[in-house]
């Protein structure tokens, strides 16, 4: 019989292995999956996890992964803050598109100007965008009590109607002639986010770097980093720490809005390109996979933001080459946070093997 | 050496010989905005892919990504295409028009086809079919089939295609029904069964018994059969399942003829970066079965109509046709110009509400 039995503190080894695992376990399962369908499991597995590394196209299918990672890791480390807090802003995607708002139409207000201040104000806009839609569900819970996880979420339809009504209207392009959808930010090159784009390497790439930086000083050396565990460990003890709870709400909350604002700046500002009416792409929602792949811990998030970017541009591969449907790599990415989960009691629980006679 | 191996040998060296003789397959790659089962555009897609199959044989490959979204993950998904050896691919929505000019940028060998937009490039041809004269003979059933005198429609993305659409549906339900009012919903999605459907209840709510859609799904044709006695109209696809109540017929999108004869250019190397646009008359719009549950005159009447249109006797937009604020569009006997079609940005005069912007 087989019991569980519950570790006094979780298991470090299982903390780092359990991702792992759970990896392995997607890839077991979705190669019986692949099978299913009628494909080779080794040659579908081999295009989604390795073809973009290593094939004879890697030199483009490496800087996508960058462009396909960054925004993950921006949003996903600024979730991390709140997630380990206790505080669920579920809302990411709707920051991401006030930052992109925000940052698009200070560029497109000096368009066709050149000059170096124009791309850092729009940094400094999409960030404030991105900090200030964060700040409603943050301040109705400070203030009301009221559940940010709804809040929050129900922001992202607002803000999707906000996106639509940008792009048919206040930042339409002027010489569109009746079609939707902003100037090409792109192609302005005081606007651009873009370093090289045949490198992958815009702005955001950077950002996400140095997030991952900042977050792993914050949350291991300094102080605020140690209230915010506290908090999510025990509230309780936290308070006797001299933590204001209000106010980590608010700040919790500002760093993931105003980092997933600075995400969809940069998006917008480079690959993207512009604003149209369905320029999200599901960003934030995924980064919350990401965030909870990683364990909420920096560097874990890169690796997990890699991983998904990974398994979106592969999974791309293996549908034109192989035919494979789309829902079956969205089948597999399900897969990889349901076996996170899963294998996650390993982590808190200790598997024992007993007879029955002994119980 | 074993006898296996040496068979293995030959069979390697055999099939090294013929593929050397044989000629290298033409690749045509297709970049789809929903899945190939929505039942409506990317179906219609994707049977002429097949269809394209079926007429080269072994002389052409297809490869083909579905549900890619419209942004920088259809730039990728190009990109892709182009670098493993696509030779010709067809971009099949309106958004991916400037990742189609980009990608065809840093491939100027390979030829890219974008449906529905209006950049062009050496290497970037453009085509659409004439939805409007689809939408003229819907207009001319849905007005007489309406008893409400209120008829719903699904509006995906208020650029001048479905503009185009909704005039012509109107002016021609009208004609034959002083009465009738228009609602337009605007969905703000090619595919998403979930909100089409939600448009759909809302429009039937509202008292609309004819529902008009320009998006992809069958969503909307399912929430007309619960509601039961909405009529509906078949959109990209013929959408057969729903007839013969409530889909009463339908606007096919045959993009078959085209591919092929695409396809045929690049093998010939003819391939020239054209723009096309056409209609009933060319095949690339026909309507779909007209059933039972439509009167025989009414019937007859859209037949007779169809039958103009594809003679070339008549056009949906000919004057007198005034804008929504009452200035002249066309003038008596006049007839809509390409052009004025292509950037239709206004709506037409009777027509309640506002485009978006």
């Amino acid at each position: 019989m087989i019991r569980l039995e519950k570790r006094t503190a979780p298991s470090r080894f299982w903390t780092y292995a359990a991702p792992l695992l759970a990896v392995v376990l997607t890839m077991v399962c979705g190669a019986l999956l692949f099978a299913a369908l009628g494909n080779d499991p080794f040659v579908t597995i081999r295009t989604i996890f390795w073809d973009p590394l290593f094939s004879e196209f890697s030199w483009y299918y490496r800087p996508q992964l960058l462009i396909k990672a960054a925004p993950l890791v921006l949003i996903a480390i600024g979730l991390s803050f709140g997630f380990r807090a206790g505080v669920w802003n579920i809302g990411a995607e709707g920051q991401y598109i006030l930052g992109a708002i925000c940052g698009a139409a200070v560029g497109l207000a000096f368009y066709p100007t050149e000059s170096v201040f124009i791309f850092p104000l729009m940094i400094v806009a999409g960030a404030l965008g991105g900090w200030a839609w964060a700040m409603i569900p943050g301040f109705l819970r400070v203030r009301f009590g009221t559940n940010e996880i709804l809040v929050s979420l129900m922001l992202v339809y607002v803000a999707q109607n906000l996106l639509a009504s940008m792009a048919l209207g206040a930042l339409r392009n002027p010489d569109a002639s009746g079609f939707p959808g902003s100037r090409n930010l792109a192609r302005y090159p005081s606007a651009t986010s873009w370093i090289n784009e045949g490198a992958g390497l815009h702005w955001g790439v950077v950002f996400a770097f140095i997030a991952v930086i900042f977050a792993y000083i914050t949350l291991s050396r300094h102080i605020f980093g140690f209230h915010v565990r506290l908090s999510g460990q025990s509230p309780r003890a936290a308070r006797f720490a001299g933590v204001n709870p209000g106010l980590l709400v608010l700040i919790c909350m500002g760093i993931s809005g105003a980092l997933a604002g600075l995400a969809g700046l940069f998006e917008v500002a480079g690959p993207s390109g512009l604003i149209s009416i369905d320029f999200n792409a599901g960003y934030g929602f995924t980064a919350i996979i990401v965030a909870f792949l990683g364990r909420l811990h920096p560097v874990g998030i890169l690796l997990a933001a890699g991983l998904m970017a990974l398994t979106y541009i592969g999974g791309e591969i293996a549908q034109s080459n192989l035919r494979l449907p789309a829902a079956a790599i969205q089948l597999l990415q399900g897969m990889l946070l349901f076996f996170l989960l899963a294998v996650d009691v390993l982590t808190h629980y200790r598997v024992r093997f007993t007879s029955r006679r002994v119980v | 050496m074993s006898i296996k191996n040496l068979l293995a040998g030959t069979g390697i060296a055999l099939a090294l010989a013929t593929g050397a003789f044989a000629q290298d397959p033409t690749t045509v790659g297709f970049v789809y905005v929903g899945p190939v089962g929505d039942g409506g555009w990317t179906y219609e897609h994707d049977q002429a892919r097949q269809a394209v199959e079926a007429h080269f044989g072994d002389a052409v490959e297809t490869v083909f990504v579905e549900s890619v979204p419209e942004g920088p993950d259809a730039e990728r998904v190009m990109t892709q295409m182009a670098l493993q050896g696509a030779d010709l691919i067809f971009t099949t929505s309106f958004g991916y028009m400037d990742a189609t000019i980009n990608v065809a940028e840093r491939f100027p060998d390979v030829k890219f086809e974008h449906a529905t937009g209006y950049k062009m490039a050496d290497n970037v041809a453009i085509y659409n079919a004439r939805f409007y004269e689809g939408r003229a003979i819907q207009g001319h059933i849905a007005g007489q089939m309406t008893e409400s005198n209120i008829i719903g429609y699904i509006g995906s993305y208020p650029i001048p295609e479905v503009i185009q659409g909704i005039n012509s549906a109107f002016i021609h339900a009208r004609e034959v029904n002083p009465d009738v009012e228009f609602r337009v919903v605007w969905a703000y999605t090619w595919f998403d069964p979930a909100k089409e459907a939600e448009a759909a209840t809302v429009l039937i709510e509202q008292g609309a018994d004819v529902i008009l859609q320009h998006t992809d799904s069958t969503a909307p044709q399912a929430a007309a059969q619960a509601a039961g006695n909405v009529v509906t109209f078949g959109q990209a696809s013929d959408m057969a399942e729903f007839a013969p109540f409530p889909r009463v017929s339908s606007i096919i999108d045959d993009w078959a003829p085209y591919y092929i004869a695409r396809t045929q250019a690049v093998i010939d190397g003819t391939w020239e970066s054209t723009d096309t646009w056409d209609g009933i008359p060319e095949g690339m719009v026909s309507i779909g079965e007209i059933t039972d549950a439509v009167p025989a005159e009414v019937k007859a009447s859209a037949e007779a109509m169809i039958e103009a249109i594809r003679a070339g006797e008549y056009h949906p937009f000919t004057g007198p046709l005034n804008r929504q604020d009452g200035s002249v569009w066309l003038a008596d006997g006049e007839v809509a110009s390409d052009e004025d079609l292509l950037g239709m940005n206004f709506y037409l005069e009777g027509l309640t509400g506002e485009i978006p912007q």
